[in-house]
């Protein structure tokens, strides 16, 4: 199979798509940092017409060095932004797994309209994330005409302004929503996988159905729940059009993701923004980090 | 002490009675073997025993106390599965340390009986290794262990050998029989190999189409098949059967002579045809007879090693004294 010939034409083969790809990701990252050593505010003046110098990139922008780094910590939004980001992601992976597992093993069950059943809860997945954040808005949360308050009024409650009030939350709400569905299929295809056998024995070796589940399905689900927690993980970290839809970043939503939209573009400070953009790059890398020393040795087995 | 009663047990799966109304006794400490081609039901039969299927309709006593209605961990039974059935994410020490630290037993006592256990299957070793890393021999073991440590009133093993190589079957066999005859437990075993059923039972029980077609030692199972279908499957290779003017020479609609009860002779005989296929076996010949106007082929085994090929033409001599008779129903006759 793997001769010397064939491994080169391999090489040659796919060598297209990687360069490609390498250029797609390198060129952008370049382009950030040495944006994130420079001062660059288009509104003042500052642009990239002079040209390219292979010694000072841009002529015409002024090299700060560190300044924009600096800057970017010590902003009083800096931290929040980050807990919020770590907030939502935390929130939305505990609520995807624990309901996933739950909702699959449901779906497990034998019951009548299996199938219809599975393809409506997969749904949420296609729609897209704008648009099922308008939806959440307008139907649901909307404090005058939403279904949630007609809901409350019907009990004689006081009807809750979701994103005001509770804001966080809602947005917690709202991805949880989206990504219940891809955590509820891998984790369902996990759970068919379990040999039945498995659950008789400990059934007759005295479990209980909760001891079944606790010692039998869920280390089965293990690889599966890790799974879902590393590609989720890699979304979440980058939300933005839930938060951009919805509070625009008031009320404590602003993510780390959407505090750098708003360096950029609201207040045009390219520089700024590039540094924010490098600092992401790191937490999400410190994550990564932790995410494979926790759950990674899981995928060894 | 595990004496298990089955009274007109019955299991239907929608409108399909898989098994119709069946009545056996285990006795205390007999190895059972159901056995029966793929489909007759055993495998549901020791499933209804385990609790593991709801019967139909029926009682089953285990130690003379209902335990029709019980879940299968209230019965006392211990089962080893096809698949072994071992939990992959556990070590083989917590393995068979799981139905006793489901019952709760004290740590000294769990410890105590794994390293009995342990010793007696020679799973000392491997005590730390997950299932993953054990062969298949050695995931049996651990099956078998498991099944041991609860100390059941019976031991029930489902098809435990069918995934195991041909070498190590025998030797599996071999050491179930002996944990038999050092435990003294009841043990029922479900298999389809009549072989597995001759060499380890006290008691076979055949089954067909969930009917019990008879229940007996493997001897009387082999001298006095109760019908065509236990004389045929119960034997190996199969027995000839023979329709007929020749069977009614005998007085019957079919004759059955098993192939160790036909003797080769050089001349005369009353049978004979051409050879087809021969098996070398050594020890025997088995030669495969066709144009014997009798019955599609013969089989025949030979003492040692017969020097007969293919096409020559044998004779052969059945011994009367061996021959089987059955009616037209099928059922023995004398």
């Amino acid at each position: 199979m793997a001769t010397k010939a064939s491994r080169s034409a391999a090489r040659l083969m796919m060598a297209p798509a990687v360069i490609l790809l390498l250029g797609w990701m390198l060129v952008p990252l370049t382009l950030t940092l040495i944006f994130s050593f420079k001062k660059f505010l288009p509104l003042r003046g500052d642009s990239i017409d002079s040209g390219w110098d292979w010694f000072t990139f841009f002529p015409s922008l002024e090299w700060v060095g560190f300044d924009n780094y600096a800057r970017f910590l010590s902003s009083s939004a800096f931290w929040p932004s980050v807990i919020t980001t770590l907030v939502i992601v935390g929130g939305v992976l505990l609520i995807t797994v624990v309901f996933g597992i739950l909702l699959a093993i449901l779906l497990d069950q034998p019951m009548w309209g299996q199938g219809v059943v599975r393809i409506l809860v997969i749904a949420p997945f296609f729609v897209m994330p704008t648009v099922s954040a308008l939806v959440w808005k307008n139907m649901f949360m909307d404090p005058v005409n939403g279904l949630f308050a007609h809901l409350w009024r019907f009990f004689g409650a006081e009807p809750v302004s979701w994103l005001s009030e509770a804001s966080l939350q809602s947005i917690v709400m709202i991805v949880s929503w989206q990504w219940l569905p891809f955590a509820t299929l891998i984790l369902l295809t996990a759970i068919q996988s379990l040999d039945g056998e498995q659950l008789e024995a400990a059934e007759m070796d005295g479990a209980p159905p909760l001891k079944r589940f606790w010692f039998i399905t869920l280390p089965h689900l293990s690889r599966a729940i890790t799974i879902v927690v590393l590609i989720q993980t890699i979304f979440l970290l980058s939300i933005f059009a839930e938060i951009f839809v919805t509070t625009g970043g008031a009320f404590g939503t602003r993510t780390l993701t959407y505090l750098i939209f708003q360096r950029v573009l609201e207040s045009q400070n390219v520089g700024l923004g590039s540094a924010g953009g490098v600092y992401a790059i790191i937490l999400a890398n410190i994550v990564a980090i932790f995410l494979m020393r926790i759950v990674g040795k899981n995928l060894d087995r | 002490m595990g004496r298990i009663q089955l009274k007109k047990v019955t299991k239907r799966f929608g409108d399909v009675e898989v098994i119709p109304p069946l009545d056996l006794t285990i006795e205390d400490g007999e190895f059972t073997v159901f056995v029966g081609p793929s489909g007759c039901g055993k495998s549901t039969l020791l499933r209804l025993i385990a609790g593991l299927e709801d019967t139909s309709d029926g009682l089953i006593e285990i130690d003379d106390a209902d335990a029709t209605a019980l879940p299968p961990s209230k019965r006392g039974l211990a089962m080893v599965f096809q698949s072994y059935a071992l939990y992959p994410h556990m070590t083989v020490r917590k393995n068979i340390a799981f139905p006793m630290k489901m019952a709760g037993m004290d740590q000294a006592e769990q410890d105590r009986r794994i390293e009995a256990a342990a010793k007696a299957l020679n799973l000392t070793d491997y005590l730390d290794r997950r299932p993953g890393q054990l062969s298949g021999g050695q995931r049996q073991r651990v099956a078998i262990g498991r099944a041991i440590v609860r100390e059941p009133a019976a031991f029930l093993f489902d098809e435990p050998l069918s995934n195991l190589d041909a070498a190590l079957r025998v030797g599996m066999r071999m050491e179930i029989s002996e944990l038999h005859k050092k435990l003294d437990t009841t043990m029922i075993y479900v298999t389809h190999d009549q072989v597995e059923a001759m060499t380890m039972a006290d008691k076979i029980v055949v089954l067909q189409a969930g009917v019990i077609e008879q229940v007996g030692s493997p001897l009387e199972l082999y001298r006095t098949p109760r019908n065509k279908f236990v004389a045929g499957f119960i034997g190996s290779p199969k027995m000839n059967f023979v329709e007929g003017p020749e069977a009614a020479k005998h007085g019957a609609h079919t004759i059955g002579v098993r192939p160790e009860h036909i003797d080769v002779v050089e001349s005369g005989g009353e049978w004979h045809g051409t050879v087809g296929v021969a098996e070398h076996l050594g020890s025997d010949t088995f030669f495969h007879i066709h144009n014997t106007g009798l019955a599609e082929t013969l089989t025949v085994r030979a003492i040692g090693d017969v020097k007969l090929n293919h096409g020559d033409t044998i004779h052969l001599s059945p011994r009367l004294e061996e021959m089987h008779k059955f009616g037209a129903d099928g059922l023995r006759i004398g």
